[in-house]
């Protein structure tokens, strides 16, 4: 899956066959724009709050709600990225390889933490997330922001900001990219197996 | 996955391996500069050092890392070990094996050893230095610092000087600037240049300030010189003048020039106090970054390999 994201990460599509599109790039913005009033309306607006993608889905998803927040309220959220490869717990029983280096250049000590990614699946990611974080500082509040919420906890966590309810197969694949949101079934062949699209 | 189940040399990494791991260490320099530079990544896990020659900063560099992976650290010093009571090198690993450690991690004053090692564990080996063949962490940590300093090593016009005939560290390091694309000269005196270079990717010069203008980096070797002098150098002044990054000589590198040194270093033979506290020395970045390189192998090997 590390793979899987990295090549996601660099533009090129995913490989899946059975293909369909769930949101597309409308879809996508206006679900941003969404997220964003309720991020601002349960905040009672920005101050204290900052912003941190999850390596690499979640991180052009927090600089683009970082955007929209900006655009409501003139206000710049500091807005940081977060790799959980050292901190997740199955670095036994598949290959975990760093995406790309932790930035959050602010404090997050007493701040608001809004978490974004763009797939909730299994929950593991954003629990690896939440002991990463920690390792950073205290936050005086978490907050979880996905795009897509597929289902399939494997943990109690539950997000909440939801850009879109995805009822999934265990092996369907959900994409999510700048064009707009797709699911479908890995394609068969060499490479990562299915499973993937968030954790 | 390039690079495992060992580390080797870098000749087996490959430009691919030495990219993947160099990418991956970018993530460790973030965690080593946090307040708390340490993370879970290896909770559980073993990593012996096992030194059947002295080196204190290599080894401590190693352990360095592997704590702040959160894996336990066993160490094994000959002096101290069984091996001065005339164990053998198998009996010795297969020992610390058995106790079920993850990664050993090897030095020995004889080339080849880490390899034969691999072949009785079960355990990841890392290559810590063996005689004179390689020192594979050395040549990553030292092509991390020239990255983070100049973005690419393409181009980059390297002298290696000093003992090359003697050293592992400058067969690492050709091999590793040579991957990414580097231009390697070699400057040293004949009789401290191995007897045959065929198949080094390399130039080589025995005339340092010929050639000091045009350099991009000067990497200086380590002068043994207990080994030496007498046999092969006239003496340590006599080198010193024809091959020692002096004052004078420093001044004539351009503005954007590098030096390094892999420690532990003769100041005042192949390079001068001044020049190795002064603005083109990188060498305590060199230190700095060999924690977060070994971090970078020890996670590759041990975590990211399931």
């Amino acid at each position: 899956m590390a793979r899987r994201e990295r090549v996601a990460a660099t533009g090129s599509p995913v490989d899946l066959v059975e293909r369909s599109q769930v949101m597309d790039a409308d879809d996508l913005r206006r679900a941003v724009v969404r997220i964003a009033h309720e991020v601002l309306e349960r905040n009672h607006g920005l101050e204290g709050v900052v912003i941190v993608g999850l390596q690499t889905g979640g991180a052009p998803l927090a600089r683009r709600l970082a955007a929209a927040l900006a655009e409501i309220e003139g206000v710049e959220v500091p807005t940081g990225t977060l790799d959980v490869a050292f901190y997740r717990d199955d670095i036994r029983l598949r290959p975990v390889v760093p995406e790309a280096a932790t930035d959050i250049p602010f404090e997050v000590t007493d701040r608001i933490v809004v978490l974004v990614d763009d797939v909730l699946f299994t929950g593991r990611t954003v629990r690896a997330a939440l002991d990463a974080l920690t390792d950073h500082g205290r936050p005086r509040a978490v907050q979880l922001a996905v795009m897509v919420d597929r289902g399939h906890r494997e943990l109690p966590i539950r997000p909440d900001y939801v850009g879109k309810n995805l009822p999934t197969g265990r092996h369907q694949m959900v994409d999510v990219g700048a064009e707009g949101v797709d699911l479908g079934t890995v394609a068969p062949g060499p490479g990562p197996g299915p499973g993937g699209g968030g954790g | 996955m390039s690079i495992g189940p060992h580390l080797l040399s870098v000749a087996d990494l490959g430009p691919e391996g030495i990219a993947e791991v160099l990418e991956v260490t970018d993530s460790f320099v973030e965690v080593s500069a946090r307040e708390i530079p340490k993370v879970p990544a290896l909770r559980g896990r073993t990593v012996a050092t096992v030194f059947f020659e002295d080196s204190t900063r290599t080894r401590l560099s190693f352990e360095t890392a592997a704590r702040r992976l959160s894996a336990d650290v066993a160490n094994l010093s000959v002096g101290t070990s069984s091996v001065a009571k005339g164990e053998s090198v198998r009996d010795t690993v297969q020992t610390i094996d058995a106790m079920g450690v993850d990664a050993l991690v090897v030095r020995h004053r004889s080339a080849g050893v880490p390899h034969q090692v691999s072949a009785w564990v079960s355990a990841a080996v890392v290559n810590a230095g063996d005689g004179a063949h390689e020192h594979p962490t050395q040549a990553l940590l030292d092509c991390y610092t020239l990255r983070a300093r100049r973005g690419s090593l393409k181009g980059a016009r390297i002298l290696v000087v000093g003992d090359v005939a003697h050293s592992r560290v400058a067969r690492s390091n050709v091999w590793a600037f040579d991957a990414l694309g580097a231009e390697v000269c070699l400057v040293a005196p004949p009789t401290l240049l191995p007897p045959s270079l065929q198949g080094w990717p390399v130039r080589v010069s025995h005339d340092l300030d010929a050639e000091l203008g045009d350099a991009d980096v000067v990497y200086l070797l380590r002068l043994q010189r207990e080994r030496q002098v007498g046999a092969l150098l006239p003496s340590v002044r006599e080198y010193t003048r024809g091959f020692g990054l002096t004052r004078d000589r420093a001044r004539r590198l351009g503005p954007d020039a590098l030096v390094l040194h892999p420690g532990p270093m003769n100041r005042g033979v192949e390079i001068a106090a001044e020049v190795a506290e002064g603005p083109a020395s990188v060498i305590t970045e060199q230190v700095a970054n060999g924690v977060a390189v070994r971090m970078a192998v020890l996670f590759l090997l041990l975590g990211a390999a399931g």
